[in-house]
């Protein structure tokens, strides 16, 4: 369960586009920063561009990004992940898709969104990162109603990986032990307000 | 064996770490097959985990994102907001001021025409508002007086009177409608109006609320509000320094006013961490108000004042804010997810009298009652 890589260092000159282009979103999967950068470089001015022609603002163009962004690294940790499309029609075919979703929800879909560019259907992930996102959003919810010390005790078991030594001796606990029962009750907790969430979104 | 509810969810973290031994394992398998309700209750839990663990990556990527973008904004290769705004300004400008002069004009000559009229109306009205005001002020005036807390300070501030109109300030954080002003300037108001420089009034709500910090999200609802995207000033993220200048706008009155003072403590009344004690005059209706130091950054948000000493005023600190909108955010699964902090400020390097020109479009007085 928890995974620890090694950012892998990214020669550019010796190694082709395609290779490159593997390169980097195994980076991404891995939440390698320079890949992150890497990727940004090489694609956001073009879907600024995009949403500032369709009635977007630079605020909107960052979001829509980083939201594309959460799409691809999602895409790039399955195993079953091959991406049959260069990053850069990726990128653009996702925020667009994304934009004129928020165009619709907005009631501002009133002009044809030009496009210009190749575009690869990207419905299904979209979908599947709704869905994902939704989730993010209970467990986050979960977590800001759980109270302390639960949040900071189980951030720092699941989320940091810290051992239960660690913990007792951060939450002044006076074995691993009870530090471990605490940990339960708080678990259970968790479970209770995520699930809650879960049954009512149902 | 007999496990209680814990036993399995230890056991199934053992087992799904590879910490259990073969026979461990097949004798947790084998229990799992035999006992429905604890295969129910390992299933639910490893459902949990993987959420738990998705939550962690999903968070971690956010955070580079975060780290990245504010690199590139950094070096410019994402484009701030105000560059936008600014040529949309000057064409705006360019646009209209034919019709402006024209306007003008005729304004010139009707008032020619009615000025004998509008000077009677105008002293009718003055007299009216005068009075007004002044109840107004002798109202918040004994309020200041009857307060009392477990300090010996009082934190005097606009408290607002049931069935009285009360005014405050807020400033905007996003060009979408989003305002910050003080918790307790609309603790007690069923309904909240906020009117910028122009004179325009908008309705808004109260999207969050958070008390200890005594500062309140606002919304624009009006639909005659317009998205603005040039926010010139950004938020502090970190501390300001000891002795650093700065200035505040804000609505002790109808309209406007400016005031500069320095930070002279770091922490609030009763030593208070999350607030700053600042030198400057302020007055009931400042409250909610930017404090903004010479970059363009707001730095804190003026919530009190010392009734006892004079000039002593408390602000809230500007991190407050990322903290407000981070709870404001986690507790809120809707349209509110999208607020975005202004990110650099375009005041840096300008004079004063030109940042304040920029500014005062984005504080708005919030009124109520």
């Amino acid at each position: 369960m928890g995974y620890y890589y090694t950012p892998k260092r990214i020669n550019k000159n010796k190694v082709s586009t395609q290779e490159q282009e593997n390169l980097l979103l195994k980076g991404l999967a891995q939440n390698d920063k320079s890949s992150i950068e890497a990727i940004y470089r090489e694609n956001y001015s073009m879907i600024q561009a995009f949403i500032l022609n369709n009635n977007g603002s630079v605020d909107d163009a960052r979001d829509i990004f980083q939201e594309a962004m959460i799409v691809l690294y999602e895409k790039s940790r399955l195993e079953s992940f091959s991406l049959n499309c260069q990053i850069k029609t990726y990128v653009y075919s996702v925020c667009r898709r994304l934009w004129l979703k928020r165009l619709q929800q907005l009631n501002k879909f009133s002009t044809q969104v030009e496009s210009l560019e190749d575009t690869v259907p990207v419905e299904e992930e979209i979908e599947e990162h709704e869905k994902k996102d939704n989730d993010f959003t209970m467990m986050e919810h979960a977590m800001a109603k759980i109270g302390e010390p639960c949040k900071s005790l189980l951030d720092g078991y699941y989320l940091q990986k810290k051992s239960m030594q660690e913990i007792a001796a951060d939450f002044g606990y006076t074995n691993a032990d009870n530090a471990k029962t605490q940990k339960y009750k708080c678990l259970v907790r968790l479970k209770k307000l995520f699930f809650a969430q879960y049954n009512k979104s149902e | 064996m007999i496990m209680n509810e814990m036993q399995v969810l230890d056991a199934f973290e053992r087992y799904t770490s590879g910490e259990m031994s073969p026979q461990e394992q097949e004798s947790f398998d084998e229990l799992r097959k035999n006992n429905a309700d604890i295969d129910q209750l390992a299933v639910e839990h490893g459902y949990l985990l993987q959420q738990l663990d998705a939550y962690k990556n999903i968070k971690n990527f956010k955070h580079s994102l975060h780290e990245v973008e504010a690199k590139l904004l950094e070096e410019g290769v994402i484009a701030k907001p105000q560059l936008a705004g600014k040529a949309k300004v000057v064409s705006l400008w360019k646009r209209h001021r034919r019709n402006i002069a024209v306007a003008a004009s005729i304004a010139a000559i009707i008032s020619l025409f009615s000025s004998g009229i509008l000077f009677n109306y105008a002293k009718n009205q003055g007299d009216a508002t005068y009075e007004k005001l002044s109840r107004e002020l002798n109202a918040k005036i004994s309020r200041m007086g009857g307060h009392s807390s477990n300090n010996n300070i009082n934190p005097v501030v606009a408290k607002p009177a049931p069935n009285a109109s009360v005014g405050a300030t807020g400033f905007l954080i996003d060009g979408k409608g989003y305002l910050i002003t003080n918790a307790h300037v609309i603790a007690s108001l069923k309904s909240i109006y906020v009117e910028n420089s122009k004179g325009d009034y908008f309705t808004a709500i109260a999207v969050y609320v958070d008390k200890n910090s005594d500062l309140a999200v606002l919304k624009i609802t009006d639909s005659s509000f317009k998205y603005i995207n040039n926010i010139p000033y950004s938020i502090k993220k970190g501390n300001a320094d000891l002795s650093e200048q700065f200035f505040t706008l804000g609505f002790p009155r109808n309209e406007v006013v400016y005031g500069e003072g320095y930070v002279s403590a770091k922490s609030g009344n009763g030593g208070d961490s999350t607030a700053y004690q600042l030198t400057v005059s302020a007055n009931p209706g400042n409250s909610g108000g930017p404090v903004v130091n010479k970059n363009g950054e707001v730095i804190g948000i003026i919530t009190a004042k010392d009734s006892k000493a004079d000039g002593v005023v408390y602000a809230a600190k500007s991190k407050n804010i990322f903290k407000l909108i981070q709870d404001l955010q986690a507790a809120d699964t809707s349209v509110n997810q999208n607020i975005k902090l202004p990110v650099g400020s375009s005041l840096k390097g300008l004079d004063r009298v030109q940042q304040v020109k920029k500014m005062q479009d984005f504080v708005f007085m919030v009124v109520g009652n």
